[in-house]
Formats: structure tokens, C-alpha cells, sequence
């Protein structure tokens, strides 16, 4: 499974971080980071309610 | 009925949408009929106060994306009553749909100000042809009075402002934003607008409008003229329930339901019919409260919960989410979790920085919290009331 980020989109809200810290993380830099590009199978439903969640559509699961 | 059958959707937006989605991703093999007022497919409304207002995002970009969803909409249709007892749902076309299971998503309608004559120049802001209405308006040097400081009415002065039109904003109460954010964030609300050159006009209510054809000022209790080209009115919405009366539904500011977003009537669930979105006033077990929210995240989310309640009876999840809505306004992200409460503290930074975090309490838990820009230090807040964590030492 890989997690893509569509930057274009992304509005550093941090929604997809409370989701899942172990995988986003917005720095007080004001920018999304992917702390995991592939993350383990088990992550997946988080993963999923990321990508529903994020106000912008900007994630995507592909694999 | 766990599978196949009809299942009917009323309303094609995000709630309505998400039901549908949901839906087929849980393997439901029957129709799915979706019934929109509207001509347009599902699109996302909060563009349309920021950057579909201000013209920098393509008008094709505000639709949601809809995959490969296999549903039939029936666009411009209005449901105009619910016979449960027959299953069906009447049209404004005179045709009647019915169903086996149906999901109520009618969202909400602006308020209107009574007494207000209809010209031209004045508008509400809820769909996207009100946004590219207001906006063949604002042209160059154009005066834009702004009738409540809520969440749409301050990004619409916020947006304008960029636009660098000259912009007046109205509000009847003396804090703008109290019900949403709280006294003192409401007045550091009010603050914004003034750095930004926008006038605010607070504690004061808008009685009239001036123009014979077309709008020329706004006219205020204290006898007031504001001088107006474009007037957008943002006073609140109301839950689109009218088409429901009659229908034995229990409607109370919305379509009362429980905790697994099922219709009630007489306070009894009804079988197969359930509510999501800005129409849905629904019991959250994590706050013990019952609420209608209307902001973007609880219409995706409910719209989803709503429609596993119809696959998964009480074996689905109850929908207890922490609330979250966001609001752009000027260069501030705005974000807040949770409810307000009587409690209120700053944990990070100072209402005089631009960017600060401030925790709400209520009887010695946390229940909210609200952000000015800094998006990953309020989002810790979610989980702290999610895990119901004691107020003040949870911040
Ligand atoms: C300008 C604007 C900006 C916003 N910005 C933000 C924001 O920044 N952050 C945030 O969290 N939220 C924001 N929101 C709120 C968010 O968009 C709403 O909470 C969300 O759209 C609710 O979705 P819904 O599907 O429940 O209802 P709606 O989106 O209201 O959709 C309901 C649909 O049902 C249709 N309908 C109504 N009655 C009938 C009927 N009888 N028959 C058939 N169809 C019917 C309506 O025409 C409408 O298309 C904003 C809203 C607006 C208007
Ligand atoms: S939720 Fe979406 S918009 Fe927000 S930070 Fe994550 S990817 Fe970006």
C-alpha cells in the first residue's frame, strides 16, 4: 500500500494527522510530511478514513 | 432486506453522496436513486464563500469526485412529501419513487430576513449558481455590504476584501460568532476584519434596503445608510424539513434521530430510514448531547454512518464524533474541534498573535478547542476529547 498526497490540493489542516500521526505530520512549518511512504497493511482502515476525511481530497491509497 | 431492494437518497450533496458511496463499498447490490433540487451533480460548498467566490478555482474543480458509482440521479427534482406507511416519496414532477430504505440528506436553507424587499443585488449564499451570481457582481470598486458576521458571512467579507473591493459587514449581535466560538474568541474574530481594512458595524440590526429596482444602501435600526452595490445575507441556515411535514417524522430543528442516525417518529425508530448532514439532529453519545451540525466533515461522516445503520441495523457503530469545522479568512486557517464551553483558556500562544490555541471546558472536561493557524497543535485536542481527558490538566 502506498500513501500519495496530492500538494496541489493539500491545505496543511492536519485532519489526515489526527487520523493517523504515525503516517502525516504537519510542522509548524506550515507543511504536510509523509512519515511513511508505504506503510505497514495493518494501517490501512486508518488510511482509508484519512483519505475520506481530508477536506480536500488530496490523499489517495494506491496497491 | 440487508441486501438488494431500492434504497432512495434525498438530497445529491455531500451527505447524500457519501451515503451512496458507502453503500456500494459494503457490497449493497440494489438501485440507489438519488434525488436532487438542484440541476447540478454533488459539489462542495465551502469553495464557494473562498476561492470559487474570489475566481481562482475552476468551476469544474468544486465537484466531488464520484467515481465509478453506480446510482441513478434524478437531478432538478424536488421530493416534496414521505408516505411512510407506502414506502414512497412524491416529486415535484408528480411522479412518486418508492422504496425499501431511504436516506433523508436535505441539507439546509439560508435564512431570510423578514420584511426585506426583493431586489436585485441582493443575495444568499448556499449554492454554486448564488456563488456565480454574487460573483458576475463584483466588479471593480464595487461597494459590498455583508449582512452577518457568521462563518460564510466573514469569508465572504474576507474574500471580497482580497478582491479589494470596499466591504462593510453588519451583525445584530455585539460579538460576532458568540454561538460558534464563544465570547472571547468572537471578539478576536471581530479583530480580523478590522486589521484588514473591513468595516464592522456590531449591536446593531439591518431593518431595510434602499433601491427602487436594484439595491443602493442598507438601511440599520439606529437609522444608519450604508451605501451597498452588492448585499450577501448570512444569517443562518434552517434544516430543509418542510417537504417532511406530515409525515409523522419527529422534527425538532431538524430530523430528530438516535445515535445510529435512525428517523424517529413518536420517538421510536423507524425501520430502514435514516438521516444525514445538515437536516440530521441526532444524539452523540461522547458529549450525551443531541446536535445538528452543519459544517463539512459531519455531513461526509454521518452521510457514511447513516448508510451502515441501513446495511448493519444496531450491529453498525453509534456516530459519536468529535465535531470539526474549519473557516479561511484572510490569511487564517481557523479550526475548531469539539463544542464550546464555559470554560475557556489559552494553552498556546496569545489572542494578541496571529496564530494561537484555546481550550474549552465544561464541568471538568474537555470539550472543545479552537485554533488560529497553528492546525497540527489543535488537532492533539481532538483525541483529548474524544477520550473524554479532565479539564484544565488535559492543557
Ligand atoms: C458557502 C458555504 C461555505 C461553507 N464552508 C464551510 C467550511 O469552510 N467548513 C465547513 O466545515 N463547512 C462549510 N460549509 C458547510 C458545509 O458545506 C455543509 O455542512 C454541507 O454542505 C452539508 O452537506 P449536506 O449534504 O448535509 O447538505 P447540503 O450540502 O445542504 O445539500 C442538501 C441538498 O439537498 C437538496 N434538497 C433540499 N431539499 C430537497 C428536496 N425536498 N428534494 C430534493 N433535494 C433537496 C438541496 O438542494 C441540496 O443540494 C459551507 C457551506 C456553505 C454554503
Ligand atoms: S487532511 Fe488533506 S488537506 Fe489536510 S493536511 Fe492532510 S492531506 Fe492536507
Amino acid at each position: 500500500m502506498r500513501v500519495v498526497v496530492d500538494f496541489d490540493k493539500c491545505t496543511s489542516n492536519a485532519v489526515c494527522m489526527a487520523v493517523a500521526p504515525e503516517v502525516f505530520e504537519v510542522r509548524d512549518d506550515g507543511y504536510l510530511y509523509i512519515l511513511q511512504e508505504e506503510p505497514p497493511d495493518a494501517l490501512r482502515p486508518k488510511m482509508e478514513d484519512a483519505v475520506r476525511q481530508c477536506p480536500t481530497g488530496a490523499i489517495s491509497v494506491e496497491g | 432486506m440487508a441486501s438488494g431492494g431500492r434504497i432512495v437518497i434525498v438530497g445529491a450533496s455531500l451527505a447524500g453522496l457519501r451515503a451512496a458511496q458507502t453503500l456500494r463499498e459494503e457490497g449493497f447490490d440494489g438501485t440507489i436513486t438519488v434525488i436532487g433540487a438542484e440541476p447540478h451533480l454533488p459539489y462542495d460548498r465551502p469553495p464557494l464563500s473562498k476561492e470559487a467566490l474570489a475566481g481562482t478555482m475552476p468551476d469544474e474543480e468544486v465537484y466531488l469526485p464520484l467515481g465509478a458509482l453506480d446510482a441513478d440521479f434524478r437531478l432538478a427534482t424536488r421530493a416534496t412529501s414521505v408516505d411512510l406507511g407506502e414506502r414512497s416519496v412524491a416529486l415535484d414532477s408528480g411522479q412518486t419513487v418508492s422504496f425499501d430504505r431511504l436516506v433523508l440528506a436535505t441539507g439546509a436553507h439560508p435564512r431570510s430576513l423578514s420584511g426585506l424587499p426583493d431586489l436585485e443585488g441582493v443575495f444568499f449564499l448556499r449554492t454554486l449558481d448564488d456563488c456565480l451570481a454574487i460573483r458576475a457582481r463584483l466588479t471593480p470598486g464595487c461597494r459590498v455590504v455583508v449582512v452577518g458576521a457568521g462563518f460564510i458571512g466573514s469569508e465572504v467579507a474576507a474574500t471580497c476584501q482580497g478582491l479589494g473591493l470596499d466591504v462593510t459587514v453588519v451583525e445584530a449581535l455585539p460579538v460576532p460568532m458568540v454561538r460558534g466560538v464563544g465570547e472571547l474568541v468572537g471578539r478576536r474574530c471581530a479583530r480580523l476584519h478590522a486589521d484588514h481594512g473591513v468595516r464592522l458595524q456590531l449591536g446593531v440590526g439591518v431593518t431595510g434596503l434602499a433601491g427602487d429596482h436594484r439595491v443602493e444602501a442598507v438601511v440599520l435600526a439606529d437609522g444608519s445608510v450604508i451605501p451597498a452595490d452588492v448585499v450577501v445575507i448570512g444569517v443562518g441556515v434552517t434544516p430543509a424539513t418542510e417537504w417532511l411535514a406530515g409525515s409523522g417524522l419527529d422534527l425538532e430543528n431538524g430530523v430528530r434521530c438516535d445515535r445510529w442516525c435512525r428517523a424517529l417518529s413518536g420517538g421510536e425508530a423507524v425501520a430502514g430510514v435514516v438521516a444525514a448532514g445538515d437536516v440530521a439532529r441526532w444524539e452523540n453519545p461522547l458529549f450525551g448531547e443531541v446536535m445538528r451540525v452543519e459544517h463539512w466533515t459531519n455531513a461526509a461522516e454521518q452521510g457514511r454512518a447513516a448508510a451502515l445503520t441501513l446495511l448493519h441495523g444496531q450491529e453498525a457503530p453509534v456516530f459519536d464524533p468529535v465535531p470539526y469545522f474549519w473557516s479561511d479568512q484572510y490569511e487564517t486557517k481557523i479550526q475548531f474541534v469539539g463544542r464550546v464551553g464555559p470554560d475557556v483558556r489559552v494553552v498556546d500562544g496569545s489572542l494578541d498573535d496571529d496564530r494561537f490555541v484555546v481550550a474549552y471546558g465544561s464541568e471538568g472536561r474537555i470539550v472543545g478547542a479552537l485554533a488560529f493557524s497553528r492546525p497540527a497543535r489543535l488537532m492533539a485536542y481532538r483525541s483529548m476529547i474524544a477520550r473524554r481527558d479532565t479539564f484544565p490538566d488535559a492543557v
